[in-house]
């Protein structure tokens, strides 16, 4: 994962470097937590550019990360997602609470 | 043309991506579209996952997956001796989930019916699962 925070923006943007399923999105979403519990972001958006493979496990994992940051007040984006990937966003609809460029 | 292989994996998540990679690797003999190749291999990953998460509620069991190329049809079973699931229409209710508390979506066996042509659940409470799943290659 490479993570970037700009202090200016309050802009959190987290490239998530892995395939995401059941057995990752436990590591990522601890690295996620902490990143978001230390900067208190105004925005945050996940970059899929390295992101060859999602399955179901990634709708939890991105809506829980959303809720969280909603609660304190942030934004959230998503920029780079391959077609495969967003194919399961739009199929659970999450592409209509989080905005995907 | 006929071929079929078999994988005996124990419930491990790391084995998730194993499952998949394996699949897709014996499917690519029939040369498929990157885009069927990704939605078998995430149909794959999702029953796996079912079993280590539900079947197996995360302890240790066996995971057999099986994958037969018939023509230009692809059949994999994902079977368990799991908890079985007692009713198999909520299951595959999209957003249904027995553990929300592990964020699961609910989008399990509804990315696998719709990614792949057909999908069969067979289950038997205390005895196992079976998840029949086929998709023809263009």
């Amino acid at each position: 994962m490479n993570i970037k925070y700009d202090e200016v923006d309050k802009l959190l943007t987290c490239q998530i470097t892995e395939e995401i399923d059941h057995h990752t999105t436990e590591k990522i979403r601890r690295i996620l937590d902490d990143e978001i519990e230390r900067y208190i972001p105004k925005r945050i958006v996940f970059d899929f550019d390295k992101v060859s493979f999602m399955d179901s496990a990634g709708i939890g994992m991105i809506l829980g990360r959303y809720k969280m940051i909603r609660m304190l007040g942030g934004s959230v984006e998503m920029i780079n997602v391959k077609s495969n990937v967003r194919k399961i966003f739009e199929m659970s609809g999450v592409h209509k609470i989080i905005q995907i460029n | 043309m006929e071929n079929k292989v078999k994988l005996e994996l124990m419930s491990k998540s790391s084995n998730e991506a194993f499952a998949r990679i394996a699949i897709a690797a014996f499917v690519s003999q029939l040369d498929p579209t990157i885009e069927e190749i990704a939605d078998i291999k995430t149909a794959v990953s999702e029953a796996v996952t079912n079993c280590i998460i539900h079947a197996y509620e995360e302890k240790e069991g066996i995971i057999y997956v099986t994958c037969i190329l018939k023509n230009r049809e692809v059949t994999i079973e994902v079977q368990d001796n799991g908890i079985g699931i007692e009713n198999i229409d909520m299951a595959k209710e999209p957003l249904y989930t027995s553990k929300p508390e592990l964020e699961r979506s609910g989008m399990g066996f509804t990315i696998i019916d719709s990614f792949m042509d057909e999908m069969k659940i067979e289950s038997i409470v205390g005895m196992g699962t079976k998840v029949t799943m086929k998709k023809t290659i263009k």
